[in-house]
């Protein structure tokens, strides 16, 4: 029972002792490394097959049709079959292209995406690496998606390719500063940049339920998800790369396996956004008899992670797009100023001489206020301006 | 702790390769049958007149300043967010100094026009 309750972290301590019975400590370290970080990446590609035909068939349902149901059971396979049909096709390199930064732009767009994967603490232990900065890696490593981003769109010497990858970067540039704010909202309550310990913060009280930071700072999570969706550029921020629109934008001219990397990078970033807001705000793999069978925690990490995704196709199929002044207007005018006022109120509420419950029904409270007063301004702005184009024709 | 970023390190190995070998894989098992139609810039029906690198006016740069103050900022006060719960009433002055200077600073540039989107 014992080894059942922890399985596998018992299966990796019980792996590394019996391997350390004939070979020296280093020998062992690089083989637990190597193995853990191919057990991610295979774990995370998994994933995304899955992910990928979750959101063919919920979109499909969401617009009445059935969607992929021909390859395999419920055309499960499908993704595997496109996989493999991308694999066969034709490397074309555009004659202008600048061949070294065209193609390093899609490997560098997947590299990105799988190293945020090193930090994610999917159960109790099992972690690629606990950084003590975990938070700040996270936000670094997902900054060199953008140069990828920008590379592939001056590369491909095309001029959809080139606005769409300055307005790609504008977006990116713009929806950054929310994300951090946000995300250092929750180090600011947890006092800890490292991701098992801001788990572990969340943990206590009835289930291991009510100590979760959506439960403290529930705007601060709306701030993160809204950012994260312009992040990965995905509706209602998808105009930069809007299919029907203007060709797929930074990357109309890859073809094949290149086009498949950004695909696959795009997906990898759901997830992977996915997983640290679990991890920040949904209490990551806390909840119900953790504490007694830690294994139960990875059960838990992966729900609310593909619940969170879930949501994110959700809202695929159901909103129109943004225009892209109303997009920046969103970060700057509205998310940045309003994270800003929610960290100063986070950081007052916090030195109150109060016991905890308190100040969380307080940080409660001021998260409604601020969200209500948010959501009116966004209100009057919105009539104003329909009475204005009432008054004035198209404005 | 140095073994933790010798994790990074494998898995960065490890992620760079399998994202290059995808690569080679496709190279391999595609067909190579290149010709200048094929190869031409894909813009639309009509012949590409010009390169796409000519000078062109960002409308982002004045974001991209504004960005760079803040993400300075934030940067700033993470180390802050870490250390806030050892630290006096002190730091929380001094922390709503910084972030109120920052917003008037924000707030200057939003009447300034420099947050509109043109």
């Amino acid at each position: 029972m014992e080894f059942v309750g922890d399985f596998f972290r018992n299966l990796g301590i019980a792996f590394s002792n019996w391997l350390s019975g004939f070979l020296p400590a280093w020998a062992v370290l690089l083989i637990d490394y190597t193995l853990g970080g191919l057990i991610l990446l295979v774990g995370i590609l998994v994933a995304v097959l899955l992910v990928i035909w979750v959101e063919r068939k919920m979109i499909a349902r969401l617009q009445d049709r059935l969607g992929p149901n021909r390859v395999g059971p419920y055309g499960l396979l499908q993704t595997v079959a496109d996989a493999l049909k991308l694999l066969t096709k034709e490397d074309i390199i555009p004659e202008g292209a600048e061949p070294i930064s065209f193609n390093l732009a899609p490997v560098l767009a997947v590299f990105a995406t799988i190293m945020v994967g090193a930090v994610i603490p999917f159960g109790v232990g099992i972690i690629g690496a606990d950084l003590n900065v975990g938070v700040l890696y996270v936000v670094a490593i997902g900054s060199v998606g953008v140069m990828a981003t920008l590379m592939a769109g001056w590369s491909s010497n095309n001029k959809y390719a080139l606005l769409g990858g300055f307005r790609v970067v504008a977006q990116l540039l713009s929806y950054e500063i929310p994300l951090v704010l946000a995300m250092l909202i929750v180090v600011l309550l947890a006092g800890t940049m490292s991701m098992q310990s801001l788990v572990k913060a969340q943990g206590g009280g009835f289930l291991n339920i009510p100590n979760w930071y959506i439960f403290y700072v529930p705007l601060a999570f709306i701030i993160y998800f809204i950012s994260a969706l312009a992040e990965l550029e995905r509706t209602p921020f998808d105009l930069l790369e809007a299919d029907s629109e203007i060709v797929a934008g930074f990357f109309i001219e890859y073809s094949g396996m290149k086009f498949a990397w950004f695909y696959l990078a795009g997906y990898i970033n759901t997830i992977l956004l996915s997983a640290i807001a679990t991890t920040l705000f949904l209490g990551g793999w806390q909840g119900p008899f953790v504490d007694r069978f830690p294994v139960l925690g990875v059960f838990y990490f992966l729900g609310k992670m593909f619940l969170v995704t879930l949501v994110i196709f959700w809202i695929r199929g159901t909103y129109p797009r943004l225009r892209i002044d109303q997009l920046m207007d969103l970060a700057w005018k509205i998310l940045v100023p309003l994270a800003l006022i929610l960290l100063l109120l986070v950081a007052i509420v916090v030195k109150l001489p109060t016991p905890p419950i308190i100040q969380q029904v307080i940080l409660l409270v001021g998260n409604i206020v601020l969200l209500l007063a948010a959501l009116g301004y966004v209100g009057r702005h919105l009539r104003l301006t329909a009475e204005r184009q009432k008054l004035g024709g198209r404005l | 702790m140095l073994s933790k970023y010798a994790f990074i390190g494998i898995l960065s190995v490890i992620a760079f390769g399998f994202s290059v070998l995808g690569l080679l894989v496709a190279w391999l098992l595609g067909p190579k049958k290149p010709n200048p139609i094929k190869q031409s810039t894909y813009e639309c029906g009509v012949e590409t007149i010009g390169e796409a690198w000519v000078q062109f006016r960002a409308q982002y740069y004045i974001f991209a300043l504004v960005f760079v103050v803040f993400d300075i900022e934030t940067v700033f006060l993470y180390p802050w967010a870490v250390a806030y719960g050892r630290l006096g009433l002190f730091a929380l002055v001094e922390a709503a100094i910084f972030v109120l200077i920052l917003f008037a600073g924000l707030l200057y540039a939003w009447r300034k026009g420099a947050l509109e989107w043109q």
